[in-house]
């Protein structure tokens, strides 16, 4: 009785055609959401990447005009050389454009959206419409984020982290309302990540399919679950603190400008005790699906499931505790940083686990080396390069000599690109047939994956030395000083590297924009895989699931002696005659 | 009642629901969890200011109108009462008890606003502004005459942004509260659903916690 009277009844399974504005502009259906997501966060990954060609040919090649740099405004590249001011921008803008728009929205609003009604058998969200202005307070606030190029003074220069004062007086960058807008944009960005991971948990929890125990969730599904509950207590931290930097800068409160008797460490310690559960933000996600990629491409069960679902949960927890650091070099007491150094090692047991999972899936596998597989499995040989860099700046006395550095921008570029972005590659190419009904041309896609690993590596790998041979981060020429013009060589192989690794995409957004209007039907499980998304057609209708599926096996059930036509077993495939044998032990 | 639990408790697939809680209801639970760290990080960074700079804070009843919010304050836990007693009417049936009840915390509710807002003129009359006291006002004269802490600026930065978050937020209820109201007055609330009365209480009645701290150690210690 009660059920007729659900405000959120947005009456699925219907036949009729919404208007075009309903159906693809302000669409309720979290497919469609997720494909808004995906968009927006490719055009923003592009915008980032172009920022960071820039910043490459700076470092590179000081003292050549910026090729097409005669098309940027007096106010950014006077003659085709960047401003040392414009080059703070772009520093800024490439940090907070890849990080908030787009690895965070690609891995937790584009597969958040995507895969977790699919992949529990519901038919939406819990709240479709809330996540429908989680879309839509997105785009705003890239909007306002992006205006800040166009204002006087220039888009935001304090670096992504904001660090307080240089951001808190608009006399030390120079950028006055660049500043303000970053911050409006990130509390906007929040209050979107908040609707969005309401909506997330609330699913998960309530609205799982018949037979969808917690152990049978894939791991896709407990990564992102584990990553909302990080975004919900995460970001209004964040939010709090942009707002109240925002107040310094606006109406004259003085919370983080020494000047007005503030705390500028106040400031780093909300922002890293944000900052360190968004690394997980950032990584969980693509650990998630890059398990049910191997499983997938190793044709064998994921090795060590409950163990899997542990290390998220203790890695997630973990990340609360290790915040400090980010701040070794803040003149906090030893003692306290003793504490920070072994609970951020401790964070390498888990990680650890996970890597040895990944590989005692992959022994012995039958393995297929498609696309999303080739990413995934480059994700784990990136992700152990970057996290054992991460265990050098744990430890307080290596981190001294590091610490801002060019081996701390190899590390981040080692977990952020060749963790997370490998990842979103694999979830792409993964995910794309179910997405957009078509098959991604694999022969591209197996060059783009092959160019992108080398010139990765060629980019990324270098900047360790840089790091070791003291090249500062976020310098805007590092040929003024001695020390560093040995160094220049370097610099400008990784400059070629980084314009070869910018060309090689070129290759994805081909695959990409043609395989949607001309690749070869998708069927509906093109790689045979087990979860429920790939019993439905592809792209799935309005609804997803004409019945409620009923779950019967855990997600990785391949090669199973139990069945003798396949080597996979959906979820909800009943095997008649057969008794159902217990998932996941 | 067990009618009115078991409809709660399905989605309108007609399926159980895991949690066993309605969506509505567990989204404004998890949503309060994001709104507990948002509160901690203005709670947290006003406690270090003020471990760190003790001599930027006015004491008590210096500048703030403690009487004044204090009765402030008495209406707001009220509120709280009435929003239990229109949630116990609709539970019982009492539609009329229900309708009286929200136009209670209604009105109560805004007044609580208003009386915040009167108080923020009326400070910065006297000269009491974010950025610490306002030149050449009443305050800045006592403060060079040494009755007041010479600066202030970090004390009107907190007082300001906390309390004034929470005004917000009790805005934000008010307009939500308005809405429900209004479908009380239709009769959209029945004994077996009145999830949007149950879900608006609970947002409340966090409001009216946070208030209690805030109040505490704004303007008592």
């Amino acid at each position: 009785m009660a059920t007729t009277a659900m405000p959120h009844d947005t009456a699925h399974g219907e036949t009729h055609e919404l208007p075009f504005i309903r159906k693809y502009i302000f669409s309720t259906d979290h497919k469609t959401i997720g494909v808004q997501f995906l968009l927006m966060s490719l055009l923003f990954l592009f915008v980032g990447g172009l920022a960071a060609m820039m910043i490459r040919w700076q470092l590179g090649f000081p003292d050549t005009p910026l090729p097409g740099g005669a098309l940027l405004p007096e106010t950014m590249a006077p003659g085709g050389f960047l401003l040392p001011e414009f080059f703070n921008s772009l520093v800024t803008m490439h940090g907070t454009l890849m990080v908030f728009f787009a690895i965070m929205p690609l891995l937790v609003g584009v597969f958040g959206n995507f895969l977790i009604p699919l992949k529990i058998g519901a038919p939406d969200m819990a709240f479709p419409r809330l996540n429908m202005w989680s879309f839509w307070t997105a785009v705003p606030a890239g909007i306002i984020m992006l205006s800040g190029f166009f204002v006087e003074g220039g888009a935001a220069g304090a670096g992504w982290t904001s660090y307080a004062p240089l951001a808190a007086n608009g006399e030390y960058t120079g950028v006055y309302l660049g500043q303000q807008l970053w911050l409006l944009s990130i509390a906007l960005l929040g209050l979107s990540s908040i609707l969005g991971a309401t909506n997330y948990i609330t699913t998960v929890v309530n609205l799982r399919a018949p037979g969808m125990t917690w152990f049978r969730l894939p791991l896709s599904i407990w990564a992102l679950f584990i990553t909302a509950i990080l975004v919900l207590l995460a970001i209004p931290i964040l939010s709090g603190a942009a707002i109240m930097l925002f107040f310094d800068q606006t109406i004259g409160t003085h919370f983080f400008d020494p000047t007005g008797g503030g705390q500028p460490l106040l400031w780093q310690h909300l922002f890293w005790y944000f900052g360190h559960p968004e690394v997980y933000i950032l990584i969980l996600p693509g650990m998630g699906v890059v398990s049910d990629v191997i499983a997938n491409g190793s044709r064998k069960p994921v090795f060590g499931y409950h163990s899997m679902v542990y290390a998220i949960i203790g890695i997630a927890f973990l990340g609360w505790l290790v915040w400090g650091h980010h701040m070794f070099q803040s003149g906090m007491n030893p003692a306290l940083g003793m504490t920070f150094m072994v609970s951020t090692m401790l964070i390498a047991v888990p990680s650890a686990i996970k890597v040895f999972n990944w590989m005692g899936t992959m022994w012995r596998g039958n393995i297929r080396f498609h696309v999303p597989m080739l990413h995934a499995v480059s994700f784990v040989a990136m992700f152990v390069i970057g996290g054992l860099s991460g265990v050098f700046m744990a430890s307080t006395p290596v981190d001294i000599y590091f610490h801002d550095t060019y081996f701390i921008v190899a590390h981040i570029h080692y977990v952020l690109f060749g963790g997370s972005l490998f990842a979103i590659f694999a979830a792409i190419t993964f995910w794309y047939p179910k997405m957009f009904g078509r098959l991604m041309n694999p022969a591209l896609g197996r060059v783009h994956w092959f160019l992108t690993f080398v010139f990765f590596n060629m980019t990324f790998w270098p900047m360790h030395n840089l790091g070791v041979g003291g090249h500062m981060r976020r310098i805007y020429d590092p040929n003024q000083y001695a020390f560093l013009q040995p160094l220049a060589g370097t610099n400008r192989f990784i400059t070629i590297s980084a314009l070869l690794l910018f060309t090689s995409q070129i290759l994805f957004a081909v695959n990409f924009v043609v395989s949607w209007f001309k690749g070869a039907k998708a069927s509906h499980n093109p790689w045979e895989d087990n979860g429920l998304e790939w019993t439905v057609p592809s792209p799935p209708p309005h609804g997803n699931f004409s019945a409620t599926p009923t779950v019967l096996h855990g997600p990785y059930e391949f090669s199973s002696p139990l069945v003798q036509d396949a080597d996979f077993l959906p979820q909800s495939r009943n095997l008649d005659a057969l008794p159902a044998r217990p998932a996941g032990e | 009642m067990a009618n009115a639990q078991a409809a709660a408790m399905v989605s309108p697939g007609g399926r159980e629901l895991g949690s066993g809680v309605y969506n509505e209801k567990l989204g404004m639970w998890v949503f309060l969890g994001s709104e507990v760290m948002f509160f901690t990080a203005l709670i947290g960074s006003y406690v270090i200011l003020r471990f760190a700079t003790p001599d930027a804070f006015a004491a008590p009843n210096a500048i703030l109108n403690v009487p004044l919010t204090g009765v402030n304050t008495f209406l707001l836990i009220c509120s709280s009462v009435t929003m239990v007693k229109a949630f116990a009417a609709v539970h019982d049936g009492d539609q009329r008890g229900l309708r009286i009840y929200l136009l209670a915390t209604l009105v109560i509710g805004a007044t609580f606003v208003g009386v915040q807002v009167y108080e923020y003129i009326h400070l910065v009359h006297s000269g009491f502004i974010p950025a610490g006291y306002a030149e050449g006002s009443h305050l800045a004269e006592r403060a060079a005459a040494g009755e007041l802490p010479p600066s202030i600026g970090i004390y009107g930065s907190s007082f300001y942004a906390m309390t004034g978050f929470h005004g917000f937020h009790v805005t934000m209820g008010v307009i939500c509260m308005s809405f429900v109201t209004l479908k009380a007055f239709r009769g959209k609330y029945t004994r077996s659903d009145h999830r949007g009365v149950e879900v608006i209480g609970l947002y409340w009645h966090f409001v009216d916690l946070v208030w209690i701290i805030l109040f505490t150690i704004v303007y008592l210690i």
